[in-house]
C-alpha cells in the first residue's frame, strides 16, 4: 500500500504540489491524469526522490515505510520503480550491462545472490520473447541512439526484468504508435497481480483502454480534485479537463 | 684472546663487513648505500655481473644525467626530488622459501588477488616451494614475468614459449643470454640522454623484462609483468625492451602495484619498443600505484618514458593504458613511425582523484609514407585533481598520404577538479591529413539520478557512467585485464561524489 497524505513540494522555490492526498492499496493499479503544469511529474519525481524536488509537507509511506526519507536507490530496492518520460542516455554503457547491474543492486539489496552473466542473458531473452522485443536490445547503448518509441519500451524491458512491486509510469505512452502503446500495457498487465500495483500518469485515455485501471485521479493545481472508476477517463476524453474544474 | 680485543675484533668485522659490502639487512632486503654517484652505477653493474660495454653504457648515461636538468614544462606540481636521498638498488634477499601461500605476506596476495592472477600462479610468483611452473594447459594463458622491486623473481610458461623460439625473461638475464641483440637493440630507441628521467634509469635501471619474437612468430599467450614496488624509499627503475621481428605479433601487459607508503618514491621506467617489417605489438598498462591519502600525502612519482620505433613497412604498434595511481603522472608513450604504411596508436584513460596529478599524452611522429596514427585519450578529474592531456602529432615532409586521428575527451567529477588538453600539431606534408576533436562534459545529474532510481548506489552509478565513458579505451584491452581495469576505475572514484 503507498498511501500519501498532504504531500507539498516546491521546486526552485516554486510549489508545485499543493497538498496530495492518495491511497493505492496494494495490488490495484490507479491512474492519474491532469494537464500540462498540473504537478503530474513532480510527483513521480518526488516518490522516486530526484533532487530539486524538495519536499515541504506531508508524508508518503509505501508498506509501512517512511518513503521519503529513504535514498533513490533504497526505494528501488524496496520496489519502488519509476518508467521515465524521458529515459536518459548512458554513452558507452551497454544496455546488458546496466540491466544486470540493477538487477543484481535490487537482489543484494533483498537478500538474494547476484545473477551470473549467463544466468541474466537467459532471464534477458525470456523477457524480450515475451514483450517482443529484439535481442539487439541488450547489446545497445542504454538510450543511445533509440527512437522514442524504443526508449519506452526499454523502459517497459527494465520493470520486466526488475519486477518491482510499486510502478510509477510516467506518461509512457507519449509519443507511442499503437503497436508500441500494445507492448507497453502488455509488459504493465503482465505484473499486475495481488502484490504489484502501480500507479499510471497520462493525459490521454487512450493508455487505459490497454491498461484498465482500478482508480482514476485527475489531478490539477497540485491537488487531486476528482477521483472515480475507469469511466473518469472516459468522461475527461469526451469533455476535458475544464468540465472538471467547473465541477 | 682478550674480550676487549674480541669485541673490537667483532665491531671491526661487521663495520667492515657494511662497508664493504654497503648492505643494510635489516629486514629482507639488500641495499646498496644511499645516493648516486659513479660509484653506485659500478655497483649496480657488477652485482649484476654486467660486461664492460654495458657498463661503459651505463656510465655515459650518467654523465649525461649530470648535466641534465629536471623538466619543468610538465603542468605538475611537486617539492625538490633529493636524488642523492634514494636509494638505487634493492634486491629482495635470498631465504627460505616460502612452504605454502599462508607464508607469504598477505598484502602481496592481496594484490596478486585484486590483479585476478590465478592462486596457482600466485604461488610461483610468491616463489613458495614446489609451486612448480604453472601447467602448460592453463585456462588464460598468461605469462607473467614479476618484478619486486628490482629483480625478476619468476619467470613462468617459458618452456612454452621457448619452443616458439621466443624469449622472455628478464633484462638481467638477456644481458647474460643474448647480449648481442640487447645490445643491438637497447638505448636506439630512447637513447641515454634522451631526457633527465631516461638518462637517470639508463645509468641505474636494475630490471626489467626483455621480449624477442622471431620471424614470422605469434606469440600464443599474453606476455604479463608486474612491477611492485616493495621497499621504502627506493626509485625503481625497470627498463624493458621488447623485440618483434619481421612478421611477428605479441601482446604485451604491464600492471603495476604498490602498497601505501607514507613517503613519495619516484618510479622512472624505459620501455622501448621495435617493431620490424609486418610485426604488430600491443602494450597494455594498467597502472595502479598508490596515489597518496585524500590529503594529498605520500604516493608514487611515475615519470615514464614509453617509445615504439615501428621500423618495418606495415609494422604496427598499439598503446593502451590504464592509469589510476600515483600522486603524479608524467608519461608520453609514443610511436615513431619510420616504416612506410606503419600505424601507431594510443588509447589512454587517465584518472585524477584527490589531490592526484596526470600529464599524459602521446607523440606520434609520422616520417614514413602512408603512415596512420590514432589517438583515443580519456580524462577523468575528481576530488582536487588534475588532468592534463600532452600530444604531439608531427608530420614530416616525406610523410605523403599520412593520416592522424585524435580525440581527447575530459569528464569533470565535482567543481575543484581541472582537465587541461595541449595538444600540439606539426604537419609539414601537404597531402597529410590530421584531426582532432575533444570534449569536456560533466556527469549529469538526470544520469545518476537514472540510475539510482534503478537501485544502484550513487558511486557504482559513477563508476559504471565513467567505465562507459571509457569504452572506447577499455575494448582495446585484452579481456582478463578489461574486468580489472573497470574495476580499478571504480575504487579510484571512492569518495568523489556525495
Amino acid at each position: 500500500m503507498l498511501k500519501i497524505e498532504g504531500l507539498t513540494a516546491e521546486v526552485d522555490g516554486k510549489e508545485i504540489l499543493k497538498g496530495v492526498d492518495l491511497e493505492i492499496p496494494t495490488g490495484e493499479l490507479h491512474a492519474i491524469m491532469g494537464p500540462n503544469g498540473s504537478g503530474k511529474s513532480t510527483l513521480s519525481y518526488v516518490l522516486a526522490g530526484r533532487e530539486g524536488y524538495e519536499v515541504t509537507g506531508g508524508s508518503v509511506t509505501f508498506n509501512g515505510r517512511d518513503l521519503l526519507a529513504m535514498e533513490p536507490e533504497e526505494r528501488a530496492a524496496a520496489g519502488l520503480f519509476l518508467a521515465f518520460q524521458y529515459p536518459v542516455e548512458l554513452p558507452g554503457v551497454g544496455n546488458a550491462t546496466f540491466l544486470r547491474t540493477a538487477l543484481n543492486a535490487i537482489r543484494r539489496a533483498r537478500g538474494e545472490s547476484d545473477l551470473d552473466a549467463m544466468q541474466f542473458l537467459k532471464l534477458a531473452r525470456q523477457r524480450l520473447k515475451e514483450l517482443h522485443m529484439p535481442e539487439e536490445m541488450l547489446k545497445r547503448g542504454v538510450n543511445v541512439g533509440f527512437s522514442g518509441g524504443e526508449k519506452k519500451r526499454n523502459e517497459v524491458l527494465q520493470m520486466a526484468l526488475l519486477q518491482p512491486r510499486f510502478a510509477v509510469l510516467d506518461e509512457t505512452d507519449s509519443g507511442l504508435d499503437i503497436d508500441a502503446l500494445r507492448i507497453v500495457a502488455d509488459g504493465v498487465n503482465a505484473l499486475r497481480g495481488p502484490e504489484f500495483s502501480a500507479l499510471v500518469i497520462t493525459h490521454y485515455q487512450r493508455l487505459l483502454e490497454y491498461i484498465v485501471p482500478d482508480r482514476v485521479h485527475v489531478l490539477m493545481g497540485g491537488r487531486i480534485v476528482r477521483s472515480g472508476g475507469p469511466e473518469l477517463a472516459q468522461e475527461l476524453e469526451a469533455s476535458g479537463y475544464a468540465s472538471v474544474q467547473a465541477a | 684472546m682478550s674480550a676487549v680485543t674480541e669485541t673490537i675484533d667483532t665491531v671491526q668485522s661487521v663495520t667492515e663487513g657494511t662497508y664493504k659490502w654497503g648492505f643494510e639487512t635489516d629486514i629482507d632486503m639488500e641495499f646498496a648505500p644511499k645516493g648516486l654517484n659513479e660509484d653506485i652505477v659500478r655497483f649496480i653493474s657488477k652485482k649484476k655481473n654486467e660486461p664492460e660495454w654495458l657498463l661503459e653504457w651505463r656510465l655515459k648515461a650518467f654523465a649525461i644525467w649530470q648535466k641534465m636538468e629536471e623538466p619543468r614544462w610538465a603542468a605538475v606540481k611537486f617539492p625538490p626530488i633529493d636524488y642523492q636521498d634514494a636509494y638505487y638498488f634493492a634486491a629482495p634477499k635470498q631465504k627460505a622459501k616460502p612452504k605454502s601461500l599462508d607464508e607469504v605476506d598477505p598484502e602481496l596476495l592481496r594484490t596478486y588477488e585484486k590483479l585476478g592472477i590465478p592462486l596457482k600462479e600466485q604461488a610461483i610468483l610468491a616463489g613458495v616451494e614446489g609451486a612448480g611452473e604453472v601447467p602448460a594447459d592453463s585456462r588464460v594463458p598468461v605469462a607473467v614475468d614479476a618484478v619486486f622491486d628490482s629483480v625478476s623473481v619468476a619467470t613462468t610458461f617459458k618452456e612454452r614459449l621457448a619452443k616458439e623460439g621466443i624469449i622472455f625473461c628478464s633484462i638481467s638475464e638477456a644481458v647474460q643470454n643474448h647480449p648481442e641483440l640487447v645490445r643491438q637493440y637497447l638505448g636506439t630507441v630512447v637513447p641515454q640522454g634522451d631526457n633527465f628521467f631516461a638518462a637517470l634509469n639508463s645509468a641505474v635501471f636494475t630490471d626489467g623484462s626483455f621480449v624477442y619474437i622471431p620471424k614470422g612468430v605469434r606469440c600464443p599467450m599474453e606476455l604479463s609483468t608486474y612491477f611492485r614496488i616493495n621497499a621504502k624509499s627506493t626509485g625503481q627503475f625497470e627498463r624493458t625492451l621488447i623485440i618483434a621481428d619481421e612478421g611477428s605479433y605479441v601482446s604485451y601487459l604491464e600492471g603495476c602495484t604498490a602498497p601505501m607508503r607514507d613517503e613519495n618514491q619516484l618510479h622512472a621506467a624505459v620501455v622501448e619498443l621495435i617493431a620490424l617489417d609486418d610485426a604488430t605489438i600491443k602494450y597494455s598498462t594498467v597502472q595502479n600505484w598508490y596515489p597518496g591519502d585524500e590529503q594529498g600525502r605520500g604516493g608514487i612519482y611515475n615519470f615514464v618514458t614509453k617509445r615504439a620505433h615501428c621500423r618495418g613497412k606495415r609494422s604496427k604498434v598499439s598503446w593502451t593504458q590504464v592509469e589510476t595511481g600515483s600522486a603524479i603522472t608524467w608519461k608520453y608513450p609514443s610511436c615513431v613511425l619510420l616504416g612506410d604504411d606503419s600505424v601507431g596508436e594510443f588509447y589512454s584513460v587517465a584518472i585524477t582523484n584527490n589531490f592526484q596529478q596526470a600529464d599524459t599524452g602521446t607523440k606520434m611522429i609520422h616520417v614514413g609514407k602512408r603512415t596512420t596514427s590514432t589517438i583515443v585519450s580519456k580524462g577523468i578529474s575528481a576530488g582536487r585533481g588534475q588532468n592534463t592531456y600532452r600530444g604531439l602529432v608531427r608530420v614530416l615532409p616525406g610523410a605523403t598520404q599520412a593520416r592522424n586521428y585524435t580525440q581527447c575527451d575530459s569528464m569533470l567529477i565535482g567543481d575543484q577538479c581541472g582537465a587541461h588538453t595541449v595538444p600540439y600539431i606539426e604537419n609539414r606534408c601537404i597531402t597529410a591529413k590530421v584531426e582532432h576533436e575533444a570534449t569536456t562534459s560533466r556527469i549529469a545529474e538526470d544520469q545518476l539520478f537514472y540510475c539510482r532510481q534503478r537501485g544502484l548506489s550513487e558511486e557504482d552509478a559513477v563508476g559504471l557512467i565513467v567505465n562507459g565513458f571509457c569504452r572506447e579505451v577499455l575494448k582495446e584491452l585484452p579481456m582478463e585485464f578489461a574486468v580489472e581495469a573497470q574495476k580499478l576505475l571504480q575504487i579510484s572514484l571512492e569518495g568523489s561524489v556525495g
